[in-house]
């Protein structure tokens, strides 16, 4: 079973338009873009043909592990709690 | 006059854990909590050691929605081919003084902040703490959205990632080195099942990790645990580790939930949640500053936990440090001081309980864990090669020590005996 089945298991509240993680690719070097898309238990980082740095938020675990990956290069990602009421909802935890 | 005498951020175990104590003292205390519920943001491997609830509320497994309690212990070495599994029971693990439980976090932590309700607390949820409220650079509440709500003295009780402890200059950056991520799968099978498939009783449990092969030699491992009706597979890896990795973790896991070690353990499971969580790893080395004028640190935003590979511990320093949070709150309330003059005796309190005590008996095992590779790649093919040869018959036999010996050779005599000194020193 790959990953997006297993999350779509999950109950999810996206917020739509508002991301609680927003990702400044210009920032960042490629070692931590890298990381980025290995990183995620999620796999919500992906490259796309462009070398674009893709996140979807729609989906994450809200453990923080891409923040702590990046957090050493300054502004290179905004990282928030998502507002009340949504993100995931985990009914086992 | 503050709103409350104490604002807890965070209805986890330390948080919850502290405001039920200081309503008992008959503080007003008001805890906020970013999920819909108590739990439904928390993640756990996960097993509770009771010995710190316990002792606040004993016999609280009678009550509380635990699912078994573990009596039985395994430890594997896996490589791609082999298993090697010791495997542990004992009437020993009965004493509720030292017995531990496996638990699931949406359904305990309703169960503890519920204590704390009822002990007088008022409980908010879902509500961020975005901010912290300072009136002449002090420390006076906290802002949610838009509510501002006072206090004499907040509890960051806000978890792993503390945002406002960061915000409050308390603590650093996490570092990559420092914290590892889990990623777990609750998978769901009958009571009737799990017991078989695991000899167990009724209400029992089993805790199992794994080294070697699931995290690919990288400084991690695998862990499985019995619940009621479900099992608990997952996979932690230190995130600078995680960084360099080849592969992704999502598909580590997978290729672990596929392998010969794990894959009959789930037949006929169904997954029914898929969930993630950062760990702090760092022991003593992390510890952020734990007090300040009106403001104390718990639980995992103080990084209180620790993973000894054979033990992996994190909610009862929780909960032991939420008890001494209240405790010198409390002390703080009488004295009519909520200044660091008064509030650093949680540091006192901590550095004379298990849980300060702890962090700095194993102070060397971070380190050691972190700079011994050989425990998740060398040691598990060395183990492979010795046991593989023991059981095989294919033709003319040979001494024990002429098998064992080459194998020995290879992973390097000298570094066995060196890690298992200072292993046996760090952890």
């Amino acid at each position: 079973m790959n990953v997006e089945q297993k999350l779509s298991i999950n109950k999810f509240v996206v917020d739509e338009g508002n991301p609680h993680i927003v990702i400044h690719q210009e920032k960042m070097d490629a070692e931590a873009v890298k990381a980025l898309t290995v990183v995620c238990p999620a796999g919500l980082y992906t490259l796309n043909d462009k070398g674009q740095l893709i996140f979807e938020v729609a989906g994450c675990l809200e453990c923080g592990t891409c923040r702590v990956a990046v957090a050493h290069l300054p502004g290179a990602m905004e990282w928030n709690h998502p507002r009340p009421s949504f993100g995931v909802l985990y009914r086992c935890g | 006059m503050a709103d409350y005498d104490a604002i807890v951020v965070g209805a986890g175990l330390s948080g919850s854990t502290a405001a039920y104590c200081m309503a008992k003292a008959g503080l007003s205390v008001l805890v906020v909590e970013r999920g819909d519920a108590a739990g439904t943001k928390n993640v756990t491997g996960g097993r509770l050691y009771a010995h710190s609830l316990e002792k606040i509320i004993p016999g609280f497994a009678d009550e509380a929605p635990v699912e078994r309690k573990v009596v039985r212990e395994r430890i594997s070495m896996v490589t791609d081919e082999s298993c090697f599994t010791a495997d542990f029971s004992s009437s020993r693990f009965q004493n509720p003084a030292s017995a531990s439980y496996t638990v699931l976090r949406a359904e305990f932590d309703p169960w503890l902040a519920g204590k704390a309700e009822e002990a007088g607390c008022d409980v908010v949820c879902p509500a961020v703490a975005d901010e912290l409220l300072r009136e002449n650079g002090k420390i006076t509440g906290i802002k949610a959205g838009d509510d501002e709500l006072t206090a004499e003295v907040v509890l960051l009780a806000d978890g792993v990632n503390s945002l406002l402890a960061q915000k409050a200059g308390l603590k650093k950056e996490l570092s990559p080195h420092h914290v590892a991520v889990g990623a777990k799968e609750v998978v769901e099978l009958s009571s009737g099942i799990i017991n078989d498939r695991f000899n167990l009783n009724e209400g029992e449990g089993l805790a199992q990790l794994f080294a070697g092969s699931p995290s690919r030699g990288m400084v991690g491992g695998g862990f499985l645990y019995t619940n009621k009706t479900s099992l608990c597979v997952g996979l932690v890896v230190t995130v600078a580790h995680m960084a360099k990795s080849p592969d992704r973790l999502p598909d580590m896991l997978e290729s672990f939930r596929q392998s010969a070690a794990l894959k009959p353990l789930l037949e006929g499971g169904k997954i029914i949640e898929y969930s993630a969580h950062l760990v702090p790893e760092g022991g003593i080395h992390m510890i952020p500053t734990l007090s300040a004028d009106n403001v104390l640190v718990l639980g995992d935003a103080a990084g209180f936990c620790l993973n000894l590979g054979f033990t992996v511990r994190g909610m009862d320093y929780a909960i032991g440090s939420g008890a001494l949070a209240a405790e010198t709150v409390i002390e703080a309330k009488q004295k009519g001081d909520f200044s660091n003059a008064v509030l650093c005796g949680y540091q006192t309190r901590l550095e004379n309980s298990f849980v300060m005590q702890d962090m700095r008996t194993h102070k060397n095992a971070p380190d050691f864990i972190e700079h011994t590779p050989r425990m998740f790649k060398e040691y598990p093919e060395l183990v492979e090669n010795i046991f593989a040869d023991m059981f095989t018959v294919s033709g003319p036999s040979k001494l024990m020590l002429k098998k064992a010996l080459p194998y020995v050779r290879k992973a390097g005599l000298l570094n066995l005996m060196l890690d298992g000194f200072k292993g046996s020193r760090a952890l």
